[in-house]
């Protein structure tokens, strides 16, 4: 029962933060509570004994690439006055889009979560390094590694973006 | 729970403890490398001396700039001193106390991700330099946190891959099971600890770690010369102090990974001859030893080493640290797959490593879907 009333707590303040993330007015804020919607998304992942993917995702997204995210927008230094413009149209148009994307995804979730119960009590080790490792390297071999080439692709455009052209000055 | 809440308690006030008396240790050790006193007004040996530093701090007068962001101001510190202190909950700090129904570990968490932990902590730790820093409302606060965070996770990268090289030769994520496998000093004909196995690594983590703590030389972040004090230059009274006080906390912490990961933890030579509540102890002074000893390295280091440039800063952690630490990785890979067997013809050991996969729950037919997905 216990269990049920903390997955709806973490689940409430998940949401909170996500929100709090589209409905803050200061960009550097609002990637400060993306920041904490993903340690409570870690949270969620340890109700459901996946110790290793919730700390891989405080690594990787909370630790790495959140601060990269930061580091640009504090350089950036946005705030009211520069910020470009919207008209009325693109507004109305942002709104229509991304209430039929939220409408479409509760559509395609509603039945998801019906389905499944919230957390398999008996599912002690599937979260377990050893279980994912297995999983991953047998069963999802091809989707992983495919994923992997995906990632050196964009690690060599990187590469090749932030190479120096050559001077033709002289 | 009592026992954990008693270890949680004492980890807490001796982690404090001993950060406030590293600052005395810092100015003493400076002192003796640059021949002279230091302090010794305050009590006898100066040993009062973080006393009366605290006192000062918390009776400054406690000023925020006009223009900072007030929160974030005042959370910035908080958020160092916190994230320093969570990483010692994963430590194993001395052999488990083996009583008549259960054995009792002096580690706060036995998390069979023990070191993913520590990472995670460490990577989180940036932010309060960073929000510190970007709050205070001041060009060079600003600079000191963006040379803070692109350090720690230029680092960061080196840091996990010498971890991993850890990992490999162990077979688990847990600091207890680690610190286990180095038990005793001498084992099949070989030092134990991991630092006769891995020398290479030792010497990445030991030079990420200075890095992660922006210790000198690796102190770019507060750079004086340049930056007035870095991230902290509007910070006064008790907030100041959390920001220095985290930084020791983390040089305790870093230090006691070390001599966890590398240098046997709680492990002595000749230990299997003591046991129960003596072998608890005498592994715990150990354990403290090891680390103290670190310490006294990581002082050292800073008063002998000037600081470096940023550029060479970056230049030696991507292209030093992090192939040096990818080529260690990739020659114990290869030793261990030859030790258990995988490049010779017998296929009876390849078998037992194959072992059939069991279907874990939880992952259920819509990643099935995903995966023709993604091979189309």
């Amino acid at each position: 029962m216990s269990l049920d009333l903390i997955f709806y707590i973490l689940g409430g303040l998940t949401i909170g933060t996500a929100l709090m993330v589209v409905l803050s007015k200061h960009p550097v804020r609002s990637v400060l509570y993306l920041v904490l919607t993903f340690f409570l998304i870690s949270a969620n992942y340890v109700m459901m004994n996946a110790q290793f993917i919730a700390i891989v995702n405080i690594i990787v997204y909370a630790g790495a690439i959140m601060v990269l995210f930061l580091f640009v927008l504090m350089l950036l230094n946005l705030n009211k006055e520069n910020e470009p413009k919207h008209s009325l149209w693109m507004t109305v148009g942002a709104m229509i889009a991304g209430g039929g994307l939220f409408l479409v995804l509760v559509a395609a979730m509603r039945d998801a979560i019906l389905a499944a119960p919230m957390i398999d009590e008996n599912s002690e080790k599937v979260g377990l390094v050893e279980n994912l490792g297995q999983v991953l390297f047998t069963k999802y071999v091809l989707p992983f590694e495919v994923s992997s080439i995906l990632f050196l692709a964009a690690m060599v455009g990187a590469v090749l973006l932030a190479k120096r052209e050559k001077q033709t000055i002289e | 729970m009592i026992i954990k809440l008693i270890i949680v308690v004492a980890l807490f006030a001796i982690t404090l403890g001993i950060a406030a008396y590293l600052t005395l240790m810092e100015r003493k050790v400076a002192a003796w490398m640059q021949d002279r006193i230091g302090p010794d007004r305050a009590g006898p040996f100066g040993l009062l001396q973080p006393l009366a530093d605290g006192g000062k701090m918390f009776f400054k007068e406690d000023f925020r700039p006009t223009n900072a962001d007030k929160w974030l101001f005042i959370i910035g510190p908080g958020i160092a001193m916190f994230t320093s202190l969570i990483t010692g909950a994963v430590i194993p700090w001395a052999p488990a106390i083996q009583m008549a129904t259960e054995s009792i570990a002096i580690q706060v968490a036995d998390v069979n991700i023990g070191i993913l932990f520590i990472m995670g902590a460490v990577s989180i730790g940036v932010y309060g330099i960073m929000i510190g820093g970007w709050a205070s409302n001041n060009k060079f606060a600003l600079f000191g946190a963006i040379r803070a965070s692109s350090q720690m996770i230029s680092y960061e990268l080196a840091m996990g891959v010498s971890v991993i090289t850890i990992v490999m030769m162990t077979g688990s994520l847990s600091l207890n099971k680690i610190v286990d496998m180095q038990h005793g000093f001498w084992q099949d004909g070989w030092f134990s600890w991991n630092v006769f196995k891995q020398p290479i690594c030792f010497v990445v983590f030991l030079i990420t770690a200075l890095a992660e703590c922006n210790r000198a030389p690796f102190d770019l972040p507060e750079c004086e010369s340049e930056l007035i004090g870095g991230y902290h230059t509007e910070y006064g009274a008790m907030k100041l102090g959390f920001f220095l006080f985290a930084e020791y906390v983390n040089m305790f912490i870093s230090c006691a990974v070390i001599s966890a990961l590398f240098f046997g933890g709680y492990n002595f030579p000749g230990m299997d001859h003591f046991s129960g509540l003596t072998l608890t102890i005498l592994g715990g002074l150990v354990f403290f030893a090891k680390t103290f000893f670190f310490i006294f390295v990581f002082m050292w280091i800073r008063w002998t080493l000037p600081r470096f440039r940023y550029d060479q800063l970056m230049h030696i952690g991507w292209k030093k640290m992090i192939p040096l630490a990818l080529i260690n990785l990739l020659i114990t890979g290869v030793v261990i797959a030859y030790t258990e067997g995988w490049f010779s013809k017998n296929k009876d050991s390849e078998s037992a490593s194959n072992a059939k996969v069991e279907q874990p729950l939880g992952v259920n037919t819509s990643l099935e879907k995903t995966k023709t997905g993604n091979s189309l």
